[in-house]
């Protein structure tokens, strides 16, 4: 029983503790379930302890028959990749049982069930080494964020946990598909037993079959960050659902997708991936400043904050289809800030909402008069957001900025404009809601923070800081991993190379089992 | 065996299990005419007692595999599998049949035995290696169940289903005897390798395409029973009309062995010209799945919405079949297995309910089940999610399995709309849990009675059963690989 597997599989005994509880024992059932959130998450604390600094190998690995014929196998490994992101599940999950403790008052029993279930599969599918034990995560979690939109939400819940199913459902079964076409071809379903035969050239996927399986995998996952134009549920699914399902699901529900980018469509069809780059960066950049663009207009808060979102992570897939180094490691390490930000930034306006009752912005105005404290922690998490130096975001937009430079200038230029956008949107938000005049409701309804709101804001707040100003201490694993990523995605690829003094363009095939470099990576070395 | 008519010894344990079935039926038929007024729950009992012990016989005719009766019945995996599975989709439809009799006040001991004379019926076509056989089954199942679907006879509803029922599903058998007499005329023989041998002789030849005529015209027949498109019209207004756990055991136990039917009769006796017949599944297939997911989508009432999604996951079958594969064999297994196990305990959880008098069927008389009977509930979001084909359960690994299948043989195209069309039916089967739990119950609606004794021992095996096949599917898929080797 290794650490990673109790990290896992905590959360999943809390749940069943969980159920078997009675129901009239609210305050116990939310003392079990910090106490068990909160467990997990130390535990996982050694994860990264513990995790190699500079290899990217597996880690922790436990790899055991699950069914015997077809082939799975229980196969749960850590990287570099994997650890932040598990800790941001684990991090996140004690925070939304603290900021629902007054929020959820009905059916707590089920509420807190369904969120440690979450958190396993969340957990689940960072960390599987097997296409279909991901599989079995991929949907595990969307059953329980279907609940917690459907039964706390708001008005239009019923509507938006729908559309968020069908949405992510849809998505995903073409994804099976892909998963077991590539069983039929490589006999197996073990991510790195499928890694190794592509490099070793013993599994050569031709052009049409890489651009088809990358195609599925790719709508699975572009619909889950979401890709423009594949977002239209999220403002919905968000703005729904209580606060501690908007944390989950901006924090760590939309990075599934963008780490199945990484994890899967990179390496797996290099080719693919490579070919399809440009109209995807496109598709990010649109995202980014029609995301901004949106948000800049929204007259209610959540809304704004979704659409934030929409921004934020067109900057990590932007990261990702750049194929550098930089690129990927400030998608990986973007990933990571949106989480903690954006999260903040759900936390905060659930605080709001629990005071005043209203997500609109013009119910709102001069709360800085009797909630100092609230506004200064929400304008930490504003400059965060916007991406100030020595605070998180300001690192990974600029690796991802450069990164896309590398690649192509103009993605970039474009790019930068999104976080002139998010200057404006975030701070006259903040503007709005904290200055000028105070209405009455606000003056008598809107009180301070109180310990326990304290207690999940400070974690967040302290790693806004922490990853803006010292990023080395979350830096170096994400690089060994994304290192190994890369090369991968330079194995049996068709490469266009220009000859060394002007001349025309011609075509090598590279079937070397090592990494073949094509022109405009030989920079990043760093 | 020339010159000794009388069967041996090792044929009648071959037989066993069906001699138990019949003489159960004999016996509950007779004990209900005895017992004048009592109350007749434990004739249910014994039903389910009975079943069992056919379940061990079947078991013990297992440990002599072979064939009985001058080849007229083989008791080989195959076999055994689909007797097992339609005597535990018996089982579970008796048990969970008493408390809704009750209701009723039709509990009855007739009703108990027309169950077991249908499995009996359904158990015989399942071991049969040859045609007369497998017709004779198909009868006495079928008479069974048009009896069973009418069977409150003061609810218009039930004698409309049962009437329909009768008349087309007659038709129907009429059909798969028409194909018999065509066969049998072609090749001159009813015996499965027999006939098999015959096609293969004359392939390419004017007998093939006799043999090919024969084929569809059985497809016809069996087609009905197993509700696949375009010979499902039936299957709604009859699953609809019929009482909640008869729909139950309909869409489970007949399907189970007429598709066991389909597998035998195609693989061995027309194996050899497949292509001539191969459109006929995929095109039916296809049908199936859409018609009975688009269908489903805008059902109001939720035991027609069951209906129309029995269709589509007809449809996910003759995928399978299409498959053509010793996987897809497999496949198809393992998922009527599933699928028993899913469609059994939601129909019966419905006419649970349902309440008195199946009154209150449609979806928005659920609402607020998820706070006022939570294990109610959770039993039924089980099978729900099942049956949209969440993972961990068993009606996902089911369809994995159909669609790993499918892949391998190269129907890439099907595949892709069928997955796509799972995706579809996850609206319907999410819009009842929605009501469940997510809409407040209404005052107008009594509440429902708590689940009593066999219902809830029916239910909790059938969701204990989903839930393992889902996350433990390893011995059951040992056991139809190793089975799924039919004569080809």
């Amino acid at each position: 029983m290794t650490l990673l597997n109790l990290v896992l599989w905590a959360p999943l005994a809390g749940f069943i503790l969980l159920l078997s509880m009675p129901r009239a024992k609210e305050q116990a059932i939310r003392a079990v379930s910090l106490a068990v959130s909160l467990a997990a998450f130390l535990l996982s604390l050694g994860l990264a302890w513990g995790l190699p600094r500079v290899s990217a190998g597996e880690y922790l690995a436990t790899d055991l028959p699950w069914i015997a014929s077809p082939a799975i196998r229980y196969h749960i490994a850590l990287d570099g990749l994997s650890v932040w992101l598990v800790l941001l599940s684990t991090l996140l999950t004690p925070v939304s049982v603290l900021i629902s403790w007054s929020y959820i008052q009905k059916r707590v029993k089920e509420f807190y069930a369904f969120l440690l279930l979450l958190e396993f599969g969340l957990v689940g599918v960072f960390i599987a080494r097997d296409l279909f034990l991901f599989y079995v995560f991929w949907e595990v979690s969307l059953v329980p964020m279907y609940f917690l939109i459907g039964i706390w939400g708001h008005e239009r819940r019923i509507y938006a946990a729908v559309k968020f199913f069908l949405y992510t459902m849809a998505g995903s079964v073409l994804m099976l598909a892909a998963i077991i076409y590539l069983y039929n071809r490589a006999g197996t379903f073990d991510y790195t037993a499928i890694l190794a035969s592509i490099s070793a050239g013993t599994l050569v996927l031709d052009r049409v079959e890489q651009q088809l399986l990358f195609l599925a995998f790719f709508l699975a996952f572009a619909i889950k960050v979401p890709l423009f134009p594949l977002h239209t549920w999220l403002p919905d699914a968000h703005v729904e659902a209580p606060s501690a399902g908007s944390v989950m699901l901006a924090s760590v529900m939309l990075k599934m997708g963008t780490y199945g980018l990484v994890r899967f469509c990179l390496p797996l069809f290099p080719q693919a991936a490579r070919e399809n780059a440009g109209w995807i960066a496109a598709l990010a950049i649109v995202g980014i400043i029609y995301g901004a663009l949106v948000a800049l207009v929204q007259p209610n808060m959540k809304k704004l904050v979704a659409y934030t979102s929409v921004s934020h992570l067109g900057f990590v897939v932007l990261g990702i289809f750049s194929f550098t180094q930089m690129g990927l490691d400030g998608a990986v390490y973007q990933m990571l800030n949106h989480g903690i930000s954006t999260g903040a930034l759900f936390v905060l306006v659930g605080y709001l909402y629990e005071r005043r009752h209203s997500l609109e912005i013009k119910d709102y105005g001069g709360v800085a008069t009797p909630a100092p404290w609230l506004s200064t922690v929400f304008l930490v998490t504003t400059l965060s957001s916007v991406g100030l130096p020595m605070l998180n975001n300001f690192v990974g937009e600029f690796l991802v900025l450069q990164g896309a430079a590398q690649a192509r200038f103009a993605w970039s230029v474009f790019a930068a404009i999104g976080v002139i956008l998010s200057v404006c949107y975030m701070l006259w938000l903040y503007q709005r809601v904290f200055f000028g005049d105070t209405p009455e409701e606000v003056r008598s309804r809107v009180f301070d923070l109180r310990p326990r709101e304290w207690a999940a804001m400070l974690p967040l707040i302290a790693l806004m800081v922490w990853m803006g100003v010292y990023s080395r201490t979350f830096l170096p694993p994400v690089t060994a991993a994304n290192r190994e990523i890369l090369r991968m995605t330079n194995v049996n690829v068709l490469f266009e190379v220009r000859a060394p003094r002007g001349g025309g363009v011609e075509l090598r095939a590279g079937r070397a089992a090592g990494p073949v470099r094509a022109i405009g990576e030989e920079s990043d070395a760093r | 065996m020339p010159g000794n008519s009388l069967p041996a010894a090792v044929e009648l344990v071959r037989f066993l299990p069906e001699t138990i079935l019949v003489l159960l039926g004999t016996l509950i038929m007779v004990l209900e005419a005895v017992t004048g007024d009592r109350p007749k729950t434990f004739l249910g009992h014994l039903a389910a007692a009975g079943l069992g012990l056919a379940a061990c016989a079947a078991v013990y005719a297992h440990s002599s595999p072979g064939e009985a009766f001058s080849g007229m019945l083989v008791v080989d995996g195959f076999t055994t599998f689909f007797r097992l599975l339609v005597y535990a989709v018996g089982i579970l439809t008796v048990l969970s049949s008493c408390q809704f009799l009750t209701r009723e006040r039709a509990n009855t001991g007739e009703f108990y035995a027309l169950v077991v004379f249908s499995v009996a019926g359904q158990s015989v076509m399942v071991a049969s290696h040859e045609l007369i056989m497998i017709f004779i089954g198909l009868e006495i199942s079928s008479i069974a169940t048009y009896v069973l679907a009418g069977f409150l006879r003061d609810d218009p509803r039930a004698t409309e289903s049962a009437v329909k029922y009768f008349l087309l599903g007659s038709f129907a058998t009429a059909f798969v005897l028409y194909g018999i007499a065509w066969i049998y005329g072609a090749t001159g023989s009813t015996e499965l390798t027999a006939i098999r041998a015959a096609v293969d002789t004359q392939a390419g030849r004017e007998g093939a395409m006799l043999a090919a005529v024969a084929a569809a015209l059985m497809f016809v027949g069996l087609g009905f029973k197993v509700s696949g498109a375009p010979f499902q019209m039936w299957a709604p207004d009859v699953y609809q009309g019929a009482p909640s756990p008869v729909s139950a055991f309909l869409s489970a136990g007949p399907k189970a062995a007429a598709f066991a039917v389909f597998l035998r009769v195609f693989e061995t006796a027309f194996g050899s010209i497949g292509p001539l017949w191969e459109p006929l599944f995929w095109i039916s297939a296809l049908l199936s799945m859409t018609i009975g997911n688009f269908a489903a989508l805008v059902q109001g009432n939720v035991k027609r919405m069951l209906a129309y999604s029995s269709i589509a996951h007809a449809g996910y079958i003759l995928v399978a079949l299409t498959a053509r594969s010793e996987v897809g064999t497999a496949a198809v297994m393992f998922y009527l297995a599933a699928y028993a196990l899913m469609n059994v305990g939601a129909f019966a959880l419905l006419g649970h309910l349902t309440r008195k008098g199946e009154r209150f069927q449609k979806v928005e008389d659920l609402a607020g089940l998820g706070s006022a009977q939570p294990l109610a509930a959770a039993l039924f979001s089980i099978f729900l999610l099942s049956l949209i084909g969440v993972p961990l359960t068993a009606g996902f690994f089911g369809k994995f399995y159909i669609f790993k299948a499918a892949l391998d043989s190269g129907l890439v195209w099907l595949t892709v709309l069928g997955l796509l069309n799972s995706a579809v039916g996850a609206y319907y089967y999410l819009r009842v849990l929605v009501v469940m739990y997510m809409r407040e119950a209404s005052e107008e609606v009594p509440p429902v009675e708590a689940l009593s004794g066999g219902l809830r021992a029916a239910l909790l095996a059938c969701s204990a059963g989903t839930l393992a096949l889902g996350i433990f599917p390893g011995p059951v898929l040992d056991f139809v690989n190793r089975s799924a080797t039919l004569i080809r």
